[in-house]
């Protein structure tokens, strides 16, 4: 039976026309699909920048793709733009450069990095101590206006809305881990709302530089197993020691279905809920009963008109760390109680590491083409299982299955909990 | 007419230069004499900063351990917060708290200015630069600073501090986070996606980098303090002012339903975004005004302006504000431009004097920033930011 234009609720049905999606696997959706169902990772070691003396020297960098003076938000966008040609070519909507309805980008914050930092030292002719006094003093000079643009956090977006020709302002979003998805959702509500008809959602992230990995690294949040780089990434297993940094980027065309349908345009999947709660419990860690990740995955399901076991495949958010996998099969048994252990729940994050703010949006767009597919990616390097984690984690190799409705978990620090439900059309 | 899906502001918390709080804020706009911005001339000469009053940060943020792992703009905003939770009535009612929903406007904090100096001056002569910035950053950054500059943890402060966990999303980009948290919470309202919303941000203008950051632009006044229609005599510019604000946004049905007052009501609101060719902002600007207008008592009505000091933007919008014939207020002049939290700051101004049934006397000898006898039943709130980004919304009296 074909589905109504609005759900149970009366509210427009927002399915996916388009999808874009670049990751260290690859440029675009059919290298990427190849490379993840063939169980492939993209984590490498770093050649970007020195690793000595790091802990972790290893990472999913995008590295096929040039941009001038390199910079954490000028890849970025470099990435964004990629993504969104491929989704706004795959949903054949509007035309060139002129997006029919507004933007919603996951971004990850920005702020200026240590060469234009080092080039305005140099600027200033400062002797042996450099004080911020003297990089005031070189910015005067006027020579580096480019940076101010460049390291404000609304330009990338900004830059994105004029090549593409979104409608209104373009919403850039940061929640954590979490961004990629809560940029669907802002755009899946606007859709709802009827304030548009389309919505054009990304997420990006090409943060991999010296001081972000440090970061992380101080809150003994990465993986140290740096060789070999691909066996780092090791969701659900007992030997797991944290994620792997990566870069990629995944664009959606959302459309409201009777607008798809009116056009003729080919429906990819349904956003059929999203769900989110936030943990107030601590600024890197889960609550432990587990709470708010439980409450997050209800909402999704009720947000769907779902019951549980509705549910097919779980796309985790499975960062490897030890806690975050731990916690996510907490809420997921739950949720799904005794059938929790046969539903299967894979991580791309084995193979293309955590992409960070982009992840929410590239998982779910691996999740709506593994529906459409009919094919699971599975979660590589799981060879010694955690006890403790009884999960059907699609081990190592792909798997054929038919699923009608999947959840994708999207956790992040500050208390981050966002889950989307994806159906077939 | 009212309607229950109207977004009413029951709560407000709002801090500045000018004090804690919004009756510190009434009564310093209203000082006999005129509004005395308090302006820091000296820690950041030549660039004049409005720097925050003093916090009792025990009253908001009770725990010494939350207060150590924020930076200065978090624990600004997370102290606002609180403020306007109280304001709401809403503060530890946890039924409440657990389904609001928070939208924060955010930028990122600050550097640790002694490794990075460090860093800058040895680095060019080490024998490998690489890895000497590795090995620095790796023993020198704290790594507790990374969760204080994130953007999103001013968000995951307040959750902590006052448990505000219905769901919890920061924007960012300059004032359109701003415009647009307030704005997407007023629509999910209108439709049903929502009832209850805390919306605002932070901004702590007392930072070498940020200063860094606009004097790249050339977009710093360098003078002594001065209003912002003035400087536009001379080249024009921004002073940058320290803010927390957040607003409780909810519709009128559930502010009825659990007995809230209401303080003001947003009447209409949009934002959008253009180029900044001469006249695109105007454009912008003038459609925005053309759909709200109809709405609008000119007889007792007047203008907030978020006018920031940048030299073409503020310019430009002295033009449209000057053919609307309304007496405007530029609050820059009074608490300085604070980016992220300056469009919520300014609703939260308009409706405090809503609520007075006044408005306050002129910031500045200008043509723009007339005296208003009439009493004040609406406010138009302007927000071009000093880059991109125009908004305009209606405030009206509750």
């Amino acid at each position: 039976m074909a589905r109504s234009d609005v759900d149970s609720r009366g509210r427009p049905v927002v399915v996916v026309t388009g999808t874009g999606v670049l990751t260290s696997l690859g440029n675009g959706k059919q290298d990427n699909w190849r490379e993840l169902t063939a169980g492939h990772s993209g984590i490498r070691r770093i050649s970007r920048f020195p690793v000595a003396g790091l802990r972790t020297t290893i990472a999913g960098t995008i590295d096929f793709v040039p941009v001038d003076e390199l910079s954490a938000p000028a890849l970025s966008q470099r990435l964004a733009e990629f993504v969104i040609d491929e989704a706004v070519d795959e949903a054949a909507i509007g035309s060139s450069g002129d997006f029919p309805g507004p933007m919603f980008l996951a971004l990850p914050p920005v702020e200026m990095e240590w060469p234009q930092r080092l080039a305005l030292a140099a600027a200033s002719g400062a002797n042996e101590t450099v004080t911020y006094d003297d990089l005031l003093r070189a910015a005067g000079t006027g020579r580096f206006a480019r940076y101010h643009e460049r390291f404000l956090f609304g330009s990338v977006a900004e830059n994105l809305a004029v090549r593409f020709g979104t409608k209104g302002s373009p919403v850039a979003t940061s929640t954590a881990c979490a961004s990629g998805a809560t940029a669907i959702q802002l755009g899946v509500e606007a859709i709802r709302r009827g304030e548009c008809e389309a919505a054009l959602v990304i997420g990006t992230d090409a943060s991999v530089n010296p001081e972000s990995l440090i970061r992380f690294s101080l809150l003994s949040a990465l993986s140290t197993r740096n060789d070999p780089p691909e066996a780092a990434a090791r969701p659900f297993s007992k030997d797991r020691d944290g994620f792997v940094m990566a870069e990629g980027a995944g664009a959606l065309v959302l459309e409201s279905l009777a607008h798809a349908r009116a056009r003729g345009a080919n429906i990819i999947g349904v956003i059929e809920g999203c769900g989110e709660m936030a943990d107030g419990f601590h600024r890197t860690r889960s609550s432990p009963d587990g709470k708010p990740i439980i409450a997050c995955m209800q909402h999704a399901l009720d947000d769907a008109g779902l019951t549980p076991d509705a549910i097919g495949y779980i796309n985790a958010h499975g960062t490897g760390t030890p806690e975050n996998d731990k916690m996510e099969w907490v809420g997921a048994s739950a949720v799904f109680g005794e059938r929790a252990a046969s539903i299967p729940i894979s991580s791309n994050k084995s193979m293309i590491g955590h992409t960070l703010t982009a992840a929410g949006a590239v998982e779910a767009i691996f999740t709506l083409l593994s529906l459409r597919h009919g094919r699971l990616p599975p979660t590589i390097n799981y060879d010694t299982p955690d006890p403790t984690l009884p999960v059907d984690c699609v081990p190592n190799v792909a798997r054929d299955a038919q699923v009608a409705h999947a959840i994708s978990n999207s956790f992040g620090f500050g208390g981050q909990n966002v889950c989307l439900v994806v159906g077939t059309p | 007419m009212a309607s229950p899906r109207d977004a009413m502001i029951t709560g407000i918390g709002l801090v500045s230069c000018l004090g804690d709080g919004v009756d510190a804020h009434w009564a310093s706009l209203m000082r006999e004499g005129g509004c005395q911005p308090v302006v820091d001339h000296t820690s950041f000469a030549p660039w004049p900063v409005h720097p925050m009053t003093a916090l009792e940060l025990d009253r908001q943020i009770p725990r010494r351990g939350d207060q150590r792992q924020m930076e200065a703009w978090q624990r600004i905003g997370t102290y606002a917060a609180g403020l306007a939770l109280d304001s709401a009535g809403m503060k530890g009612n946890a039924d409440l708290l657990s389904r609001m929903d928070m939208i924060v406007a955010a930028g990122g904090g600050e550097r640790d200015y002694a490794v990075d100096t460090a860093i800058l001056s040895a680095l060019p002569s080490a024998a490998d630069p690489g890895a000497y910035l590795n090995e620095h950053l790796l023993s020198d950054l704290r790594p507790t600073l990374f969760l204080a500059q994130l953007s999103n943890l001013l968000a995951g402060n307040i959750s902590i501090v006052h448990g505000v966990v219905g769901s919890s999303r920061t924007f960012m980009g300059e004032e359109s986070a701003g415009t647009d948290a307030v704005r997407i919470a007023c629509a999910r309202i209108a439709a049903g996606q929502g009832d209850l919303f805390l919306v605002g941000g932070s901004y702590n203008a007392q930072r070498a980098d940020v200063l860094l950051h606009y004097e790249m632009g050339r977009l710093l006044w360098k003078q002594p303090f001065a209003g912002v229609w003035h400087r536009q005599v001379q080249s024009g510019g921004m002073i940058l002012g320290s803010v927390g604000c957040f607003l409780v946004i909810e519709s009128r049905e559930h502010a009825a339903t659990r007995g809230a007052a209401n303080l003001a009501h947003i009447a209409a609101i949009a934002t959008d975004r253009s180029r900044r060719r001469p006249g695109e902002a105007t454009a912008i600007a003038t459609h925005q005004f053309d759909a709200m207008r109809q709405h609008l008592d000119p007889s007792h009505a007047a203008v907030i302006s978020g006018a920031s000091g940048a030299p073409a933007a503020t310019m430009e919008e002295a033009e449209f504000l000057r053919d609307l014939r309304l007496p405007v207020r530029a609050t820059a002049s009074a608490f300085g431009h604070s980016l992220e939290p300056s469009f919520p700051a300014n609703l939260a101004i308009a409706a405090i004097s809503l609520a007075n049934r006044r408005l306050f006397p002129p910031l500045e000898a200008s043509e723009l920033e007339t005296p208003m006898a009439a009493e004040l039943r609406q406010v138009l709130v302007t927000s071009w930011g000093h880059w991109r980004g125009e908004a305009l919304a209606v405030v009206e009296a509750a």
